[in-house]
């Protein structure tokens, strides 16, 4: 008895070895890893949309931005009106006089997914408002990227990289940038269907199975329906295909997913009125067209192969028909483009592949600062190590190629190079660098750690021999083919914890101070280390809400036609959806001819009332005179009168006394400086101190003839002036 | 005006020539009117002392108002006054009601004032009359610059309007400010400060007219509440929320011409005293949760602060209200339960206060909206004055059938509207329990669904192909996963062996050594026995072929492993028996004891790489 419990004291002493509780939890392994697995999951699922919640801390749950107010917009008609109305919803609102087709004229997936949430909500008698719907879809959806990125992680490398792509995807300020609470616009769910449709594909073309093909067509249709960047998927998958042919993997699997996924994804797309009949008609998606008849030619030659069973005979055959297949194609494309059925590509389309193309001839592009390329330093802000891991992955996908891996790899590279062509195209890059990196880590960690264990387990097998003998211990070292491999392996690990604690504190950083402003509400630090907050433009929208007649038209640059429409519920000339050029260039016009000329102008498009942003006050750079050379570029795009160097001093843009006498007297330097001659914005500086551009203006002694002030806000950034009637002629 | 002034002078002549008699016996001794004109309420207090000169007794005194005047009466109320000065006691209010009494005159209205008790020949009675009027001051010009000031025109008669004949009266008009632009000057007027006092008048006979006019600057701010919205929505978890719903414009001189925000920077009080900057709402004590919003978001400008008494919220519209500017906003606040909620007989009731918590403010709509908890029944109202009640639903979180809403309205709100309101309704509190039971229910039915989903065989067609390959799959992973138990226990044998044999380097009780080895030994022929038939399944199964390879060479390993594990163990006892000493053994086990640790080594990654698959 004595022994027996000596003995099992001795096991207790000796049991927490580390093999020991390594054995008794390998036990159950299998349930463990689903545990821990689900843990992880659900707790980044829940990180993800968390970390998305500083604005709505910062501020409030409030839409952001310009186009997200649209969007909102339309999400309230849409839940107050039904579906068909909405889809049927001529607005009169905007584009006045012409006015705008928003049922056809938009992707309605968002607003969709918002009234749909919105409606099972209701359903289950969660009485919430639409606005918190709408501010928290994105993060929302950014919590179901995180799952699909982890099962695409899974499919494309093991599960343990799916579980670093959840992690990373779920703080990658690169996606973070576009849906953060409030943030209710298109790219918040688009980015989820992307990946979505991109995992479905991977997988049905890993298992050949048609009903992951069909699943990936519905995926590819709820892209279609949110946003316009679909036309990336149409693009890379051919691409992909096409590399697939052509290194030789061609597979039964490939054929079933890519035609499977084409014809119905394409069917589906018609639906959408936006999209109509461009899969069949227009020259970007042409290449997946291409690359489905391509297909055909690939299984017809293969069965031709199996049929003729001779090498000689068949080489004959391949020339001709390739031959016969590509002129074919060719002639097709030729007559469908000549006979115009085909639309050639558009300016868009061109300023994606080319960075230069949209400075040249799309002005109203490139005069928007998220189409600008993207500097290194955003790279660095939006992915901080990402960058760094992202040839580390791409290393490690060469290394294993499979059709998945070749995937990410192409998916990588071509969206790295939009994102660098356009800042806002990090966003698309991001999935692809965060899946890539986490095959990095996840490949690097799995090694080292692999090197941990086997040595522990040796070092305990000597250590445990040292218990017979004192000496064994110098031994223990014989076995080590590299003495200081264990510890090498550890240095590398804490690196590699060290650098992801890194990311994560810089993603928490940027999100809270650079991505979290809604814009609308601008905060600075006072004096005194508090915080200032500029309401101004939600107070003009409010007094334009408020205190105009209901059908009186706004004009104001397009920056702020969502905004004016959705918050201050009046009529604007232009706004952000840029279609019409025309008559965003006669609204340039205006703004950059003399009183009287413009004056004419408004008359003749009805203008009551003309809103500028000034920043001079406080210094806000983002105001109209500096966005007022665009102004004057678009305008003079389609009206000749205007002309740029008139604007211009020796190719210099200045508002001060050396300014030219054009740009001094043009409506919008006179509605932007009107009475700030007598302002003393600055203690030590002369009044008329314009604090955005740090001079003090030229004309100071500014008349207005036709227009009045009617109202300005309490930091002077929005002002807004009343078209005075014409006089009596008696 | 001048149309207007037109108008009353027809109507007093049209009085006189037809309506001369007077109504009745009563006869007004004594009437000193008092007409408020500090803010853009109007409010006149009526001091009035009645007898009885017929021979019937009495018991109404008939009040009329012109009928213009009267659509702006927004309270009435008659007290009986007592004693005289300061000592003056005030009663209850005396029940007033609107009659149509015949044979009167055209164009007015009337109110009586029921007395307490009838008034016998030759009594008399004092009365304090107390009359609230909304919208009576007109702006004048009614269109102003953001500099001028703001100008008011009031009008009224002189005499007392009354049906009776007056023997002495006085009327008081006090003014916001002491500077008046002109007022109508009668014999015995007097303009001193800020007020003008007409009379004493004597002997008037009823329904005398004598208009007049004041014009006068006030600044005052003209908050006029198109409609107010009040929710208030009872929790029995302990809140009562508030949320008020303001449409609200600036009722004075409307602005036209430039809004300069320069000037009014500069000079607010100057270029821009017309306007209102700010309001400040009172509301009770201990009110939390306090926000201040508009259909686009949040206002920052509110400061709050308070006391046990009260706290007071300062809100500041988004831009200053100038003349004919409008703006809207909600604010909301919650209020602890057992402040506003209480018991009696059986009943529970709600008492709290109707109007709106701001000074000053007419509300031309006011919509009291009081919201009970799901369930409740038996509702009742008492408010002190006639408002239109209707009922409604509203479905608000996690409601089946809808809260009861009790809808009570009132057109022309003034602060003296500010009373406390019972609403009075039965409420089972163990339906407070019903939401939390249905999230309960709603999660645990899910995660039951989960379950039933994870362990329920879905499958449409059980004889296809990859069914059963499914099955044969699920069999061979239980398989795999008895082996790796089978093959831990086996590790665990051979970890107890080494443990025996550490024993007896320490204690050197070779007996107990070999007692161990006995067991261990016949452990593992029990092992060796199961792991047999799981063996020839895996080698059957057509699914397991990739697995088959490592499962058999794991199974070597081991019985390797076992070999020299066993070997060893001999080996030192041996050498215990034969009092080898430490270094003895330890050479001659070495060669085992390295072989040993390759083998675990390879026995432990092949254990790895089966547990991946």
């Amino acid at each position: 008895m004595v022994a027996k419990t000596e003995k099992s004291a001795v096991d207790l002493l000796k049991s927490p070895g580390m093999t020991s509780l390594f054995k008794s939890l390998k036990l159950k392994t299998k349930q463990q890893e689903l545990l821990i697995r689900v843990t992880i999951l659900f707790l980044v699922y829940v990180l993800a949309f968390i970390t998305r919640l500083f604005s709505v801390l910062r501020y409030e749950s409030m839409i952001h931005e310009f186009d997200p107010y649209f969007n909102y917009r339309v999400t309230q008609f849409l839940t107050q009106k039904g579906f068909y109305e909405f889809w049927n919803w001529f607005d009169s609102e905007s584009w006045y006089p012409l006015g705008r087709i928003v049922g056809g004229t938009l992707f309605p997936g968002l607003m969709v997914t918002a009234y749909l949430i919105y409606r099972t909500l209701q359903f289950l008698r969660f009485a919430i408002h639409i606005r918190e719907v709408c501010v928290l879809t994105a993060p929302f959806f950014a919590s179901n990227t995180t799952l699909v990125a982890y099962f695409f992680g899974k499919e494309l490398w093991d599960s343990g990289a799916g579980l670093v792509a959840a992690v990373l995807i779920a703080i990658c300020p690169g996606y973070i940038s576009r849906s953060v609470a409030g943030s209710y616009d298109n790219e918040g769910v688009a980015i989820f269907a992307l990946l979505l449709t991109f995992y479905l594909f991977v997988k049905a073309v890993n298992t050949g199975s048609l009903a992951f093909a069909l699943a990936s067509a519905f995926g590819y249709f709820y892209m279609v329906s949110a946003w316009g960047g679909y036309v990336f998927i149409i693009n890379l998958i051919p691409l992909y295909v096409m590399v697939l042919l052509i290194t030789g993997r061609y597979s039964m699997r490939l054929y079933v997913a890519y035609n499977c996924t084409y014809i119905l994804g394409m069917l589906l797309a018609m639906q959408i009125r936006f999209v109509g009949f461009q899969h069949v008609q227009s020259g970007e998606h042409m290449a997946a067209m291409g690359v489905f008849f391509l297909m055909q030619v690939f299984y017809f030659l293969d069965w031709v192969k199996h049929l003729l069973n001779d090498p000689k005979l068949f080489h004959t055959f391949l020339r001709i028909t390739v031959t016969c297949a590509v002129g074919l194609g060719a002639i097709a494309l030729g007559v469908g483009t000549a006979s115009g059925y085909i639309s050639p590509w558009t300016g868009r389309f061109y300023s994606l592949l080319d960075p230069t193309y949209a400075k040249d001839h799309i002005p109203i592009i490139a005069s928007v600062s998220e189409h600008q390329p993207t500097a290194w330093s955003s790279f660095m802000f939006d992915f901080h190590i990402l960058l760094f891991l992202f040839p580390a992955g791409l290393y490690f996908c060469f290394k294993r190629l499979s059709d998945a891996t070749i995937f990410i790899v192409m998916y990588g590279l071509t969206s790295m190079y939009f994102a660098g062509v356009m800042v806002r195209l990090i966003l698309v890059a991001t999935p692809a660098v965060c899946l890539i990196s986490a095959i990095a880590v996840s490949a690097t960690i799995k090694n080292l750690t692999q090197l941990v264990r086997a040595k522990s387990k040796a070092s305990h097998s000597a250590s445990g021999k040292g218990t017979i003998s004192s000496k064994a211990s110098s031994k223990g070292s014989l076995d080590q083919s590299l003495p200081f491999q264990r510890n090498g392996a550890i240095a590398l690990l804490l690196g590699a914890f060290f650098l992801l604690s890194r990311y994560a504190i810089h993603c928490t950083w940027v999100t809270s101070e650079a991505y979290s402003s809604p814009s609308i509400v601008l905060a600075a630090r006072g004096a005194h280390g508090n915080r200032v907050i500029f309401d101004d433009y939600r107070e003009a929208y409010f007094w334009l809400r408020q205190n105009t007649p209901p059908d009186a038209k706004v004009m104001s640059w397009w920056d702020y036609g969502y905004q004016i429409t959705a918050m201050g519920n009046r009529t604007v000339i232009v706004d952000n959806n840029t279609w019409n050029n025309t008559h965003i260039a006669t609204v340039g016009r205006a703004m950059s001819s003399y009183e009287d000329e413009a004056y004419d102008i408004m008359r003749s498009l009805d203008v009551d009332y003309v809103l500028v942003v000034f920043g001079g006050v406080t210094g806000y750079s983002s105001d109209d005179i500096n966005k007022f050379l665009w102004m004057v570029r678009i305008g003079g795009g389609v009206f000749p009168v205007i002309k740029e160097p008139d604007y211009l001093v020796n190719g210099e843009y200045r508002v001060d006394k050396g300014a030219a006498p054009k740009m001094l007297n043009c409506l919008m330097y006179k509605l932007s400086y009107y009475r700030f001659g007598e302002v003393t914005t600055e203690y030590g500086k002369p009044p008329g101190y314009d604090r955005a551009r740090g001079v003090e203006i030229g004309n100071k002694d500014i008349k207005l003839e036709y227009l009045e002030e009617a109202f300005t806000t309490s930091n002077w950034i929005v002002r807004i002036y009343k078209v005075k009637p014409p006089n009596n002629r008696w | 005006m001048r149309e207007l002034r037109f108008n009353l002078l027809l109507l007093f002549i049209a009085f006189n020539v037809l309506f001369s008699p007077a109504l009745s016996d009563l006869v007004i001794h004594k009437l000193d009117r008092r007409i408020d004109l500090s803010s853009q309420i109007v409010r006149t207090t009526t001091f009035l002392k009645v007898e009885n000169n017929g021979i019937d007794t009495v018991s109404d005194i008939l009040l009329p108002f012109p009928d213009h005047r009267a659509k702006n009466l927004a309270y009435l109320m008659a007290t009986i006054s007592e004693g005289k000065g300061k000592t003056k006691v005030s009663s209850g209010s005396l029940p007033v009601r609107l009659v149509n009494p015949e044979g009167m005159p055209p164009a007015l209205s009337w109110y009586a004032i029921s007395l307490p008790k009838e008034l016998g020949t030759g009594e008399s009675i004092s009365l304090d009359v107390k009359a609230v009027f909304t919208h009576v001051l007109r702006p004048f010009p009614e269109k102003i610059t953001q500099a001028d000031i703001q100008l008011l025109a009031f009008q009224d008669g002189a005499y007392y309007l009354s049906p009776y004949i007056v023997k002495v009266q006085t009327l008081t008009v006090k003014l916001p400010e002491p500077k008046v632009e002109s007022y109508t000057k009668l014999e015995n007027t007097k303009f001193s400060g800020s007020e003008i006092k007409y009379g004493p008048y004597e002997k008037v006979p009823s329904f005398s007219y004598a208009p007049i006019v004041v014009h006068f600057v006030n600044n005052k701010p003209f908050t006029v509440a198109q409609e107010l919205v009040r929710e208030i929505e009872i929790s029995h978890w302990g809140n009562v929320q508030v949320t008020e719903n303001y449409n609200i414009y600036h009722a004075g001189a409307q602005i036209i011409g430039e809004f300069s925000r320069l000037d009014y920077q500069a000079r607010p009080h100057v270029r821009g005293s017309s306007a209102f900057k700010n309001l400040v709402a009172k509301l009770p004590p201990r009110a939390h949760s306090i926000y201040y919003r508009d259909e686009i978001g949040n206002i920052s400008t509110s400061t709050i602060w308070g006391d046990s008494a009260k706290t007071l919220l300062e809100i500041e519209p988004r831009y200053p209200i100038f003349g004919g500017w409008r703006t809207s906003f909600t604010i909301g606040y919650g209020l602890p339960l057992q402040d506003f909620l209480f018991q009696s007989q059986g009943k529970r009731f709600l008492n709290i206060s109707f109007g709106c918590p701001m000074d000053e403010v007419v509300i031309e709509n006011l919509i009291v909206k009081v919201v009970l908890p799901e369930g409740s029944k038996d509702i009742s109202v008492s408010v002190p004055f006639p408002v239109n009640q209707s009922k409604e639903t509203k479905i608000s979180h996690l409601d089946m059938v809808g809260r009861p809403v009790i809808v009570l309205e009132k057109t022309n709100a003034v602060p003296e509207h500010n009373q406390y309101f019972q609403v009075y309704y039965k409420f089972n509190s163990l339906s407070l329990l019903r939401e939390p039971l249905m999230l309960i229910f709603g999660f645990f039915f899910f995660f039951v669904a989960c379950i039933v989903y994870m362990h329920a065989d879905l499958t449409i067609s059980k004889s296809s192909a990859s069914y059963m390959a499914k099955l044969q799959w699920d069999e061979v992973q239980t398989a795999i996963q008895q082996f790796q138990n089978i093959m831990n226990r086996c590790m665990a044998v051979h970890d107890k062996i080494e443990a025996s044999l550490r024993d007896l380097s320490r204690t050197g009780d070779v007996q107990a050594c070999k007692a161990a080895r006995k067991a261990a030994d016949s452990l593992l022929k029990d092992l060796s026995k199961e792991l047999k038939p799981l063996l020839s399944f895996l080698q059957s199964s057509p699914q397991a072929v990739q697995i088959l390879s490592k499962v058999e060479e794991l199974v070597a390993k081991e019985k390797e492993l076992q070999e020299k594990l066993m070997l060893k163990h001999s080996t030192v006892v041996d050498c215990y028996e034969k009092k080898f000493g430490g270094r003895e053994t330890e050479n001659r086990v070495a060669s085992v004891q390295q072989k040993i640790a390759l083998l675990r080594q390879e026995v432990d990654d092949l254990f790895e790489i089966i547990d991946e698959i």
